[in-house]
């Protein structure tokens, strides 16, 4: 899933370690989301997403909307 | 290969001890036969007994799994569990047949066992090759 957590976390000057430490979860795991080769549960979303204080769909690109831009 | 999570640490400690139990069940079953130490009924008692700490190391896996807190590490582990159980299971089916026919010798069923081991080692690997960097 495309979303905005490379240019988030550079606005911060947060490297993927500091973002993966906040969050709680292993580097790898931000690293993974980050380049959208995996989706983050719904949970984790919303701790992503209170970490920087927006809503999940300024965060990530709902996949329909992305299609639905594509036609 | 997994994050060095805290679960992944514990997991770690149950292998070691659950193999360095393999090791002392296992010497012992085998003096014991060889010297014969071991009179039935306790003879099928003593062959279970290096199975014993096999079947802890695969609880130890479902145990991590349960343990896990990081939502990406634990799916990693899944993949790879996937993989060794096809691929043993594979491998038993194929060396099945092939024993059926007697075109091969036959193996010990514990060899299941060494093939699904191996099976983590190729889902491991197909992790890295599928989700790169964040795969290992």
């Amino acid at each position: 899933m495309e979303n905005r957590l490379r240019p988030l976390r550079a606005t911060r000057n947060w490297s993927q370690q500091d973002m993966a430490e906040r969050l709680e979860v292993s580097r790898q795991s931000v690293n993974a989301i980050e380049t959208g080769k995996y989706d983050p549960s719904l949970p984790l979303a919303f701790r992503i997403a209170e970490l920087f204080g927006l809503p999940i769909e300024e965060i990530f690109v709902s996949p329909s909307r992305r299609s639905s831009k594509a036609i | 290969m997994v994050a060095r999570t805290l679960a992944w640490k514990r997991y770690n400690w149950r292998v070691v001890w659950l193999s360095l139990l393999y090791a002392l069940f296992l010497i012992g079953a085998v003096y014991g036969f060889k010297h014969k130490l071991v009179a039935e009924p306790l003879t099928y008692a003593v062959a279970i007994l290096p199975a014993l700490p096999i079947i802890g190391i695969f609880g130890a896996i479902g145990r991590y799994l349960v343990e896990e807190q990081d939502e990406y590490v634990r799916m990693l582990m899944v993949r790879q569990t996937l993989w060794a159980s096809g691929f043993a299971l594979s491998c038993a089916t194929i060396w099945g047949f092939l024993d059926s026919f007697d075109l091969v010798g036959h193996l010990d069923g514990y060899y299941v066992v060494i093939a699904w081991y191996f099976g983590l080692g190729i889902g491991g690997l197909f992790n890295k090759l599928t989700l790169g960097e964040g795969g290992c």
